[in-house]
């Protein structure tokens, strides 16, 4: 491999890596903050492709507008979803929560295939972002490829600032360790529930919508992403953004270049990771001795 | 004392009516991603039994349906439930290939006839071929060998790449590709996978970029096809390299692939567009009864119960005589939309193989790539 095809590997694993971190924030937020066990995070992704798929033909010009939209659309589904739900589920233990989640797997998989069939469908990216530009002199590489990996790292540091530098961050965090505690201060727990429910949801579908041009929307596609999610938020160590952040990109790193020089493992590199990671540090890389 | 005979009459009665019909056992998906394709299938088959006026042999059918929900670890309970509770006379299934070949165990097993309406898997045919087990589809191989012929003859490529999901269909494709590309004086450089169903192949698109062959051969269908042609789009190879593959790469997939597919070559034993009589007639008739365009999968229903019409006719309407049934299916001409096939003597269509083009959002017929294809059904002992 020459140093172009190796630079532009490179970007594509970044590229993956913030992709995946889009997803996995959301989960680390609902899982690794929350505690809830939820199977559901690759259904937010599935709904949020489908919404690109349903708002493009209105928005798909102003994609940015489309997104925002896409968004609005997640956090009020997330918040709703949260109150009817979700908010019964904190205080039970993990297997009645990956029953009721996996329940809403059903639940949606069949709403989509009633409501949009189980086709495959196709979205286009805007025209200002359709063309491709030469890189290293090999390969034209797409714009909207370059558009989703700016997106997904301006969300990040978005992420970063608000769990390390807000308000509603520190209670976020402060949650994560001690959930008594935090409600102890006075501080209205349900709502903050809600409100940090209703960010995963918004996250999960956003990161749908950003990859609709690049994967297609098919029925099931939210299954694939639900398990590299789980393994994301395992290795960056349960409840760390931060982690969620590294360990994507170490994850978008071992898939991408798995593939290409180990062919015959690459279906499992990224667990291979897993257990390497887990037996030297079995908290996760940024997660908390307990 | 009528109305006491007349109740005593009505068991052998309905005995007797039910020992008149053929019973036909449709192990077919009706949910999951294959929904669509089960349908077509009943579709073909039971329109041609339709066009019969409901009887083949002189016998009227009579339907019985399992959803096989495409998963090879229900293949055997599902088949068992037609062959033992049901008691079935002919299976016609089904689409997954893993799951045909649990109902080709059962049916070898069982000495029940087995019509393949679909499913590739070239062992089918091959070693697991057997006296009672048809297909009216294709073999993996079947499909993807002509497109190799074509690309080193006609399209006078040297150097290929294939890719395609690391699993038995798409390795039986590639290999076919394989073949008929190197016999004719190509070369396969290297041969590219990725895990099933994996979808991310931007790793691999950089590869192809880097390695810069003549062509590409990539064996995906549904959703997986989609994105790959799109993919393979984007980063702005198909200027540079045309890619190649089976009829499934953009057969029910050009309105999600769009601009992306224009004029990709496929090879396949049907086609949008084959001008023959008799496909216009099966095209209009099928559209009139389903208010749906046909497709391949609905060719190979139809077929499948042309194939049980040959049988029966020559057996008198008697299943039971299985040699009968096996002779006169061999002999056969089978008078199909895709245009006339016999059977190999492993029992898979030796078919035409058209050369399609995609224009717009048909895959239109260019010509024929390889004319009367047979599968060389590697281990079958018949």
């Amino acid at each position: 491999m020459d140093l172009a095809t190796f630079l532009v590997q490179c970007l594509n694993s970044v590229q993956y890596g913030l992709l995946l971190f889009l997803l996995s924030s959301g989960l680390t937020l609902i899982f690794g903050i929350m505690g809830v066990i939820n199977l559901a995070h690759g259904s937010f992704y599935m709904i949020g492709a489908y919404m690109a798929f349903a708002l493009a033909p209105y928005l798909g010009q102003h994609f940015i507008t489309m997104l925002v939209v896409g968004v609005i659309l997640a956090v009020v589904l997330g918040y709703l979803l949260e109150w009817a739900f979700f908010s019964f589920l904190y205080e039970r233990d993990h297997l009645q929560q990956v029953l009721m989640t996996f329940g809403l797997i059903l639940v949606f998989e069949e709403l989509r295939a009633i409501l949009v069939g189980n086709d495959v469908h196709g979205v286009q990216p805007p025209e200002w972002l359709s063309g491709s530009f030469s890189l290293a002199g090999m390969m034209s590489y797409p714009w909207y490829r370059v558009f989703a990996a700016v997106a997904c790292l301006v969300v990040a540091f978005a992420m970063y600032w608000m769990v390390n530098r807000t308000r509603l961050g520190m209670m976020v965090r402060a949650g994560a360790s001690n959930r008594d505690m935090v409600r102890g201060l006075g501080i209205n727990i349900k709502r903050l529930y809600r409100i940090v429910f209703a960010m995963g949801v918004a996250l999960a579908a956003l990161a749908g919508m950003i990859a609709a041009p690049m994967a297609s929307v098919y029925p099931n596609m939210g299954s694939g992403v639900l398990i590299i999610c789980f393994v994301v938020v395992v290795i960056g160590g349960i409840g760390s953004i931060t982690g969620a952040l590294v360990a994507s990109l170490l994850v978008g790193f071992v898939d991408t270049f798995g593939k290409v020089f180990f062919q015959e493992l690459s279906g499992m590199s990224i667990y291979l990771l897993m257990a390497v990671i887990l037996v030297w540090r079995p908290e996760g890389l940024m997660g908390k001795r307990s | 004392m009528t109305a006491l005979a007349s109740l005593a009459c009505l068991p052998g009665a309905a005995f007797a009516q039910a020992a008149d019909k053929i019973k036909v056992g449709f192990m077919l998906p009706a949910s999951g991603t294959y929904a669509a394709l089960g349908v077509a299938i009943e579709n073909g088959f039971r329109m041609y039994v339709g066009e019969q006026g409901g009887k083949l042999g002189g016998r009227e059918i009579e339907y019985f349906k399992v959803d096989d929900e495409s998963d090879p670890a229900k293949a055997t309970d599902n088949v068992n439930r037609l062959i033992k509770r049901d008691k079935v006379d002919v299976l016609v299934g089904t689409v997954h290939s893993g799951v045909a070949m649990a109902m080709a165990r059962a049916a070898k097993e069982s000495n029940t006839i087995l019509i393949v309406p679909n499913a590739g898997a070239d062992a089918v045919t091959g070693p697991m071929c057997g006296p009672t087990i048809f297909r009216s589809s294709f073999s993996n191989w079947q499909t993807a060998y002509p497109m190799g012929v074509v690309a080193a003859k006609q399209e006078g490529k040297k150097n290929a790449m294939t890719i395609t999901w690391k699993y038995a269909a798409g390795e039986e494709a590639v290999n076919g590709f394989k073949e008929g590309f190197e016999k004719n004086g190509g070369k396969v450089a290297k041969q590219l996978t990725v895990p099933f169903p994996n979808v991310e192949f931007q790793a691999l698109l950089t590869e192809i970029a880097a390695a810069k062959p003549d062509a590409v051969f990539a064996f995906f269908a549904g959703a997986g096809a989609v994105k790959f042609v799109k993919d393979y789009h984007a980063a702005g190879l198909s200027k540079t390299i045309p890619l190649y593959g089976p009829g499934f790469l953009t057969d029910g997939t050009l309105d999600a692939q769009g601009e992306a597919a224009q004029g990709m070559l496929t090879t396949l034993h049907y086609a949008d567009e084959l001008g023959t009589e008799r496909d216009k007639a099966f095209r209009t008739n099928y559209a009139k009864a389903y208010k749906l365009m046909p497709d391949v999968y609905a060719v190979q229903g139809y077929d499948a119960a042309q194939m049980l019409a040959v049988g029966l006719k020559a057996a008198g309407g008697d299943i039971g005589k299985k040699d009968v049934f096996r002779a006169a299916v061999e002999k056969a001409t089978i008078a199909s939309p895709r245009g006339d096939f016999t059977l190999s003597k492993a029992h898979n269509p030796v078919q035409d193989i058209y050369l399609r083009k995609v224009e717009g959002k048909e895959n239109r017929k260019l010509g024929v790539a390889v004319k009367g294809l047979a599968d060389p059904a590697r281990g079958c002992k018949l």
